[in-house]
């Protein structure tokens, strides 16, 4: 993509490359505190501590595995209560076919309620990121595509309400940027 | 974070207070050579001996669909089993490889949670291979069944004539511990794919290029990803380690929960965890070995990880011969006739003390050679250590199972099992599937887990570049 003929309005925002991870670190906590919402850094690998240099809380996706496990345990009871004691109780083993029966059950209840945990993380995950979405204006840029080799990335939106066109790119010239690409939609 | 003066004294937390840790990732290594390393195994050519040892793989698990074609046309009668033992070589291979498909679960969520770096370099791998050896398992206990076609009667719907599965039989809590295991690695292991198969797709062209970055699902390695990414992996890790202690229990619990003398015993869930976490860590070692050498990856899985995984061989080695050695002495001290019958039998005087000898030289004194630093050192002796835990660990599957059911209450039904060829060529076959499937692994999907990998090294740290700032600015100020 060309980015001489780009208008404002076709403007994504701007790809910044950093040199090294601690340099990422800092310019990060810079552009927090300017109070910017719509920004990024990508990088190769999660760098330790960046949720708080980028000012992001506690991710809230156990909540979502939470109430898949309850699910599952639930389900698994249901399923287990209702064939064995209500709809056929079947007398085996001489295990008891009422309340009692319990322990009996425990192995699967605790299976299903991992099974739907750990599909309620997969699927709670993709949808808090957004994934999959294939078609992105970031993989337009040729800067970009370095993320996942060995490039620390910024990326600042000109959706953010504190973008300018000029004053952000002197920002990031000021916070340590080397080279920067100017990315459209 | 520390502040100017504590800083002072340790420039980086690896030369902290005089102790130098051994680098997880040896001579300097950049994130571009980590790159360039791993994904270069997939996108070049094979090397010869790739093909050398696909070829018989193919040939080995064309071997097993023969075997299972000619079961099902014919009958499990083609199997040598009668009564009283119905638990033969299919029970004890389904046994075998469930176990070695615990080791990647152990190492990618375990490991995880208490905070082993050095898992980096071996998790993909042994995740790999912990599916593949679960789906090797699956095999045995489907055809067991006899009708293989009735095989459906294990989910939990009812069958023709409406009755439910039995949910308080051990066997149906296999299915579903089983099944869960199969599917929760899958998703863990899918999981930690992600950020590689986003570097595959940004280095590829054409149809790898596409097909990669579909499976990449448009990863972006944005930390606003990153940071519900690492929540994810930190939760299935979690809900990972009970479950990699829960399949084995449960496995032990098809035997525990019978009457038969020789299974019937509390031991055995402890027994049979810290069983398969050995065989499994001894089949990680016998693939990884071999794979650090043919592509170069000695930087990447170093004598420390070799010397770690030793030291987790011999530590569950030793508790697996703690376990043989309480089972005695339990049958003894609880003067039970039956029992104490079963366990004379086992080491004395019955027709299968050769496999109890096997067993116990292979799984308990062998490993006690990697108290040495020097044993642990010395790939060929690992490498052939490990190889006798491989076999060994089979034996202690024929040791439990059928020698249990040969010699059961009734004296006038005893007999000697032994395996027919379509048991010994469906064993073979699984072990054609198993190194079949993992090649194919090795040849389209990064085999180190390069994000992880990048992860741990020093400069990674976003630290780093001020601790090296402030160390030169005080070797200036003392000069």
């Amino acid at each position: 993509m060309s980015n001489t003929t780009s208008s404002s309005s076709e403007l994504f925002g701007y790809v910044a490359e950093f040199s090294s991870a601690t340099d990422l670190y800092h310019a990060a906590e810079k552009v927090r505190d300017a109070g910017f919402r719509r920004w990024d850094v990508h990088t190769p690998y999660p760098i330790h501590g960046m949720d708080h240099a980028m000012g992001l809380g506690k991710s809230w996706l156990s909540a979502i595995v939470l109430v898949g496990g309850i699910t599952g345990s639930s389900v698994a009871l249901f399923l287990q209560f209702f064939t064995q004691v209500s709809l056929y109780p079947t007398v085996v083993q001489d295990k008891p076919i009422n309340v009692f029966t319990l322990p009996a059950f425990f192995p699967v209840t605790f299976e299903l309620t991992i099974l739907l945990a750990a599909f309620a993380t997969l699927f709670g995950l993709l949808s808090i990121i957004m994934l999959p979405r294939w078609n992105h204006p970031l993989f337009n840029s040729s800067l970009f595509s370095k993320f996942s080799n060995d490039g620390f990335l910024m990326v600042i939106e000109s959706r953010d309400p504190k973008f300018k066109r000029e004053k952000t790119k002197e920002l990031l010239e000021e916070i340590g940027a080397g080279k920067i690409e100017e990315v459209n939609y | 974070m520390a502040d100017t003066n504590t800083a002072n004294t340790a420039v980086h937390p690896t030369e902290a207070e005089g102790v130098v840790r051994e680098p997880l990732v040896l001579n300097n290594r950049s994130l571009g050579w980590i790159t360039e390393r791993i994904c270069g195994i997939v996108e070049n050519r094979q090397p010869f001996i790739w093909w050398v040892l696909f070829v018989p793989s193919v040939l080995l698990f064309l071997c097993l669909v023969f075997s299972l074609v000619y079961l099902v046309s014919t009958g499990v009668g083609v199997w040598g089993m009668n009564h009283p033992v119905a638990w033969g070589w299919d029970i004890v291979n389904f046994v075998f490889w469930i176990g070695i498909g615990h080791a990647g679960t152990l190492i990618s969520a375990i490991l995880f949670l208490t905070r082993q770096k050095w898992r980096t370099s071996v998790n993909r791998a042994s995740e790999a291979m912990t599916l593949i050896a679960v789906m090797c398992a699956g095999i045995f206990p489907g055809f067991h069944v006899g009708r293989f076609w009735m095989v459906w009667f294990l989910a939990p719907v009812p069958n023709s004539n409406a009755i439910w599965q039995n949910f308080k039989s051990p066997l149906l809590w296999d299915v579903f511990a089983v099944s869960t295991y199969f599917i929760v690695s899958v998703i863990f292991w899918y999981i930690g794919l992600i950020p590689d198969l986003a570097t595959l797709r940004d280095r590829g062209k054409g149809i790898a290029k596409k097909l990669y970055g579909f499976f990449a699902l448009g990863w972006r390695g944005g930390n606003r990803q990153w940071h519900h990414y690492e929540m994810a992996y930190l939760i299935l890790a979690a809900l990972s380690t009970p479950l990699v202690l829960s399949v084995h229990s449960v496995v032990s619990f098809d035997f525990a929960t019978s009457v038969v003398p020789g299974w019937h015993t509390t031991i055995f869930p402890p027994y049979f965890v810290a069983g398969a976490i050995f065989g499994g860590f001894a089949m990680v070692l016998t693939l990884m070995l071999p794979i650090r050498k043919l592509y170069g990856l000695e930087d990447l899985i170093t004598g420390k990880h070799v010397d770690n995984m030793a030291k987790i061989i011999l530590l569950t080695g030793t508790i697996v011969g703690y376990a043989y050695i309480m089972e005695l002495f339990i049958s003894y001290y609880a003067a039970n006739k039956f029992e104490g019958d079963a366990f004379h039998m086992r080491i004395l005087s019955g027709p299968y003390t050769w496999a109890y000898y096997c067993m116990f030289f292979c799984n308990v004194i062998a490993p006690q050679v990697f108290w040495f630093h020097w044993a642990r050192h010395n790939l060929w002796m690992v490498f052939i250590i490990v190889n006798f835990v491989n076999f060994g660990m089979w034996f202690e599957r024929f040791v439990i199972i059928p020698t249990s059911l040969a010699r059961d209450f009734l004296p006038g039904q005893w007999g000697y099992y032994s395996a027919s060829w379509v048991e010994k060529l469906m064993f073979a076959g699984s072990f054609g599937m198993f190194f079949m499937l993992f090649l194919i692994f090795i040849r389209f999907l990064p085999i180190i887990a390069v994000s992880e990998v990048k992860g741990v090294l020093p400069e990674s740290d976003p630290h780093y570049h001020d601790w090296k700032r402030l160390r030169e600015k005080r070797r200036g100020a003392g000069k």
